[in-house]
């Protein structure tokens, strides 16, 4: 299947990478501002899976996500100000504010559910790809996992029970270990897996595979359709193995802003870049690197890029407004919602 | 006595056991919970490298293993998380260690130590807010211990080490940072022996783990209002101390049961239940339990805030009891 985004659809593709930045970093502020006290996992280094993946669906197609949800969702084209006030708990929120970071979805845009229990989302996925492939039509599910997942026995599981049943579903693994320095010092664990090789596990049970480079967004939406394709012509489960560089800030325990708020003129001027993080800015930063593309290739100016950063700032800035305007649903209606 | 935290208490324990036991070992990720006491781990790390193990995600396997090691003598104390990770490893528990040493006709021998955090956390929503304990205490076959301060978490996992039974440890995972006087030298306090905290003629009011220190500021609060609260926290479960339990409600006349477990089947249902059926003449009033409400917790902070018992609400149960409220 090939593909070719027109100008207009690249420069759409960037600003929503660049939206799931910019509220990712102003979600860190918010933390630091105490806004909400949940532990939490961002998206950043990991927009060009999420965005080109979303990019491949349609709007009948469903997802199942986890709790480094933030980006799907917003790739989706969730509103900034529901997914936000949704982290901090308040009424606005997508949930009512009952699911915060961990269980942020959003059904009314293909969401079946976003579960915080590792690999807990696979067998899901799963069962809304038995519900598609029962109702006839084409719709396909993808279903979005980090590396840890299949350490889960539950993940094997599934993709034997898929590959039994040939079930329409587009598994997404998100390995963002690369270059992860795990449990040190307190960090964020690591994946620990004998395979070296994720991509030999669903090979064993005939699941078609490829590997793409997570950060280049372009790459992955190719890789993308063509399972979603095979998913679509009910040839079976897939695995997108997408890897990507572990972002400093997600190196702790804690989300940190490690490499600062993303300076965009690293995309035009290099002399910006220097110190620890030069090789993210440089080379890894999957946001600088499809702006930098979109530069060179005359897609964009820079002027048109540093407008869009603003609109993009005002987007978020307004979001977190709203977030922090709105109400908290109050205790007396936590037994709300326990039954339908 | 040394000033420690509970954290601190964790590792002065398994230092103790690594230490005794050669072949003892320790599994698990982030044993200290996510707070900033986690790093507190590392000094054992470095001392015992090749006997702590890093598991990976897979809780159902790592627990099995813990078990069909015990069964050939090696023990570990095996951390499954939080109480939301414990259920994925329920099959283990449940199928395979509770029932096996009775299945055995009392051959095997299955001394394992299981630990788990639980309790509501900050933000932690609807999967990583669980207190398992009373699901765990309808196994027959596991004892479990819930230390409230470091002094017991010392004690209690010692005692735990040397048990021949499978042993679950809950510490809530909000409390690695409690401070508490513990004993330097090795102690083991014994399972199914209640500790009373605060001594009181009008009410008996049982809570155990964090919810301990909630029922003691409760007792403050009421004895300004000259309404002495008995404060027990029977320590373990399983075995479960019910001679202390029951002379101090033929003591006092009256029960508030205080727990972070939910209302239904929860372990202050148990607990009621005991004296209500074998109790039920030395009451002056119906008993009382202040529990977690019947729902998932929400990730929103004033519902997750109504989901524990908080002083006011164990301090209102109590009025009720008295006739006061």
């Amino acid at each position: 299947m090939t593909h070719s985004w027109s100008a207009a659809h690249k420069t759409a593709v960037l600003e929503r990478m660049l939206l799931i930045r910019r509220f990712e970093e102003g979600l860190v502020r918010l933390f630091e501002q105490h806004a909400f006290m949940a532990h939490y996992h961002l998206y950043i280094g990991q927009e060009a899976t999420g965005v080109a993946v979303v990019e491949a669906l349609s709007a009948a197609d469903r997802i199942a996500t986890t709790h480094r949800c933030h980006g799907h969702v917003l790739a989706r084209g969730a509103d900034p100000g529901r997914a936000l006030a949704e982290i901090l708990g308040r009424s606005t929120g997508y949930c009512g504010g009952r699911g915060g970071t961990m269980h942020l979805s959003v059904p009314e845009l293909g969401f079946i559910a976003t579960s915080g229990i590792v690999g807990g989302c696979i067998g899901l996925a799963n069962g809304a790809a038995f519900a598609l492939k029962q109702a006839a039509g084409d719709a396909v599910v993808a279903a979005f996992f980090g590396d840890g997942s299949l350490e889960e026995g539950v993940s094997y599981e599934s993709m034997n029970f898929a590959a039994l049943l040939s079930l329409p579903v587009v598994y997404v693994c998100e390995n963002n270990s690369k270059g992860a320095l795990g449990s040190v010092g307190g960090g964020f664990p690591t994946s620990v897996s004998a395979v070296k090789d994720l991509t030999d596990i669903p090979r064993c049970f005939g699941i078609p595979v490829e590997t793409v480079d997570g950060r280049d967004v372009e790459q992955v939406f190719a890789a993308a359709s063509r399972a979603v394709a095979h998913a679509r012509q009910r040839k079976g489960p897939v695995f997108l193995h997408a890897v990507t560089e572990r972002w400093a800030g997600s190196q702790p325990l804690w989300p940190e802003l490690a490499t600062g708020e993303t300076d965009l003129a690293m995309a035009w001027d290099a002399s910006r870049i220097s110190g620890p993080h030069a090789a993210w800015y440089g080379q890894h930063d999957p946001v600088l690197l499809y702006a930098r593309q979109l530069l060179a290739a005359g897609v964009l100016r820079q002027d048109e890029l540093a407008a869009m950063d603003r609109s993009v700032a005002d987007r978020i800035a307004a979001a977190g407004q709203f977030a922090l305007d709105s109400p908290l649903p109050p205790a007396g209606a936590l037994l709300d919602h326990v039954f339908a | 006595m040394t000033r420690m935290n509970y954290a601190g208490a964790v590792v002065d324990v398994l230092r103790i056991c690594l230490r005794e036991d050669p072949r003892f070992a320790v599994m698990g990720n982030e044993i200290l919970g996510l707070g900033p006491e986690r790093v507190q781990f590392e000094a054992l790390q470095q001392e015992f490298a090749d006997r702590i193990f890093f598991p990976p995600c897979s809780e159902a396997a790592f627990t099995a293993l813990a078990a069909g090691a015990a069964m050939c003598g090696q023990r570990i104390f095996a951390h499954l998380g939080l109480g939301s990770f414990a259920y994925p490893a329920f099959s283990s528990i449940a199928n395979e260690i509770a029932g096996a040493h009775y299945a055995s006709g009392g051959t095997i021998k299955l001394p394992v130590v299981l630990h788990l955090c639980h309790g509501v956390l900050m933000g932690g929503a609807s999967q990583h807010s669980e207190s398992p304990q009373a699901m765990f205490w309808n196994i027959p076959g596991i004892e479990i211990a819930l230390p409230s301060s470091a002094r017991q978490a010392k004690g209690l996992i010692r005692t735990a080490f040397r048990s021949d039974n499978p042993t679950l440890v809950i510490s809530h995972g909000m409390m690695f940072g409690a401070e508490d006087d513990v004993p330097e030298e090795d102690y083991a306090i014994p399972f199914g022996v209640a500790e009373i905290l605060r001594e009181g003629r009008d009410v008996t009011l049982v809570a155990m783990s964090r919810t301990v220190g909630t029922a003691l500021t409760a007792a403050e609060l009421l004895a300004a209002e000259g309404i002495e609260v008995e404060v027990i926290d029977p320590r373990t479960l399983v075995p479960f101390d019910r001679r202390s339990l029951f002379d101090s409600v033929a003591r006092t006349g009256r029960l508030v049961v205080a727990d972070e477990t939910r209302l239904s089947c929860g372990v202050a249902s148990e607990i009621a239940a005991m004296v209500a059926e074998e109790g039920f003449d030395l009451l002056k009033a119906p008993i009382i339990r202040v529990a977690r409400p019947d729902a998932p917790v929400s990730a929103s902070p004033q519902q997750e805030a109504a989901m524990v018992p908080t002083p006011q609400k164990i301090a209102a149960a109590v009025r009720r009891v008295m006739g006061h409220g």
